[in-house]
């Protein structure tokens, strides 16, 4: 069997404030708000279009494409 | 890409608020460098004073924190005497239209080879929001707290007008937009001015009721309109948008060629 390969996201807590744009931007709903950070809840729907890392404002997202790791 | 190479990690992470957009444009910046693979050595940010102000601060690159509405001064005097330096200026709305506007325009009308990103939040962000040029008519700041009296200044407006070669306008939220427009100024031999607006959710939203970072971002998702779109449109119809494109793209000659014309023929007289 094949796995799917999907990114990997990273999120720096040390650098999040919270702003929740990823929440809200990401095309296809892959993190949910926690309690102060915002969770990778289904990195499985990534499609690596890396919005989320350009929005960052904080430099606190990370996303690593299958094919660099 | 890796970010983290241009940044000066021990002053990370920077002061800017939750939601502020301008780290979304200093990574614009950056993502635009690195595809043009200028080595970081060559390269020289100047700025003013605010919270844009301090985005060199957090840089890898030659770097100038000059005094408020002066960066284009200081970095004219760099251009000159460094030519071979790709000279990027970063200002906000204050330091590039109230208190540096005539450093603004004479630059632009000067055509000398710098680019100029516009950090637009419409308010000066840094000192608790008091009402700048492009403060919108009507719209609130502590020092108009009635509401804004006066008449905004459309920058990119008056870039084109004073005479700049390469202008254009975006918005934090379309990114890949902001991404072009900035690598076409940065590869334009000229004067070049990319403004881009910005949420200040702290000093600007909050006092104008437009709520958390996401819904001014939100705001600039439905209410932009590009200018091929804008020209079929009436008055009433963009009252409100945001009028996004290139509103010019031209060569002229620059400033420094003129000069070294001036150079040679003065030293050719006996
Ligand atoms: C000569 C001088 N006048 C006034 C100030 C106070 N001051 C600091 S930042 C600022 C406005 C900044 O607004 P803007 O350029 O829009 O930047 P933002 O903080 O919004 O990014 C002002 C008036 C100063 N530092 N120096
Ligand atoms: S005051 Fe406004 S411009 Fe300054 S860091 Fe906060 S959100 Fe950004
Ligand atoms: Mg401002």
């Amino acid at each position: 069997m094949v796995m799917k390969k999907f990114p990997k996201i990273t999120i720096n807590e040390q650098w999040c404030k919270s702003c929740e744009i990823c929440v809200e931007f990401c095309p296809k709903k892959v993190f949910d708000m926690g309690r102060f950070y915002p969770v990778v809840a289904r990195p499985e729907d990534c499609i690596d279009c890396k919005l989320c890392e350009k929005l960052c404002p904080d430099f606190a997202i990370t996303v690593t494409s299958p094919k660099e790791t | 890409m890796d970010y983290l190479q241009y940044l000066r990690l021990d002053k990370m992470p920077h002061i800017w608020c939750d939601g502020c957009g301008h780290g979304i444009i200093l990574k614009s910046i950056l993502r635009t460098i690195d595809k043009l693979g200028w080595d970081k050595n060559d390269i020289a940010m100047v700025s003013g004073i605010g919270c844009s102000g301090r985005t060199p601060g957090y840089v890898d690159f030659n770097t100038l924190h000059t005094t408020h509405g002066r960066a284009l001064a200081f970095a004219t005097g760099l251009k000159i005497a460094k030519p071979k330096l790709h000279v990027i200026v970063v200002s906000g709305d204050g330091d590039a239209a109230a208190i540096g506007g005539n450093h603004f325009i004479h630059a632009a009308r000067r055509n000398i080879d710098i680019t100029m990103i516009i950090y637009n939040n419409y308010i000066y962000g840094m000192t608790g929001g008091q009402v700048s040029p492009t403060t919108p008519s009507g719209k609130k700041a502590s020092t108009a707290p009635y509401g804004n009296p006066d008449m905004a200044f459309d920058i990119s407006r008056l870039a084109q007008a004073a005479g700049a070669a390469y202008v254009a306008r975006s918005t934090v939220y379309h990114v890949g937009r902001t991404d072009k427009y900035i690598e076409q100024a940065l590869k334009k031999t000229g004067f070049s001015v990319v403004e881009i607006l910005t949420p200040c959710p702290t000093s600007y939203g909050r006092q104008n009721k437009e709520g958390t970072a996401v819904d001014m971002m939100m705001y600039q998702k439905s209410n932009s309109v590009s200018i091929e779109r804008a020209k079929k449109m009436s008055e009433e119809e963009l009252e409100g948008k945001i009028i996004t494109g290139v509103f010019v793209d031209k060569e002229q000659e620059c400033y420094l060629s003129r000069y070294n014309e001036i150079v040679k023929r003065a030293q050719s007289i006996k």
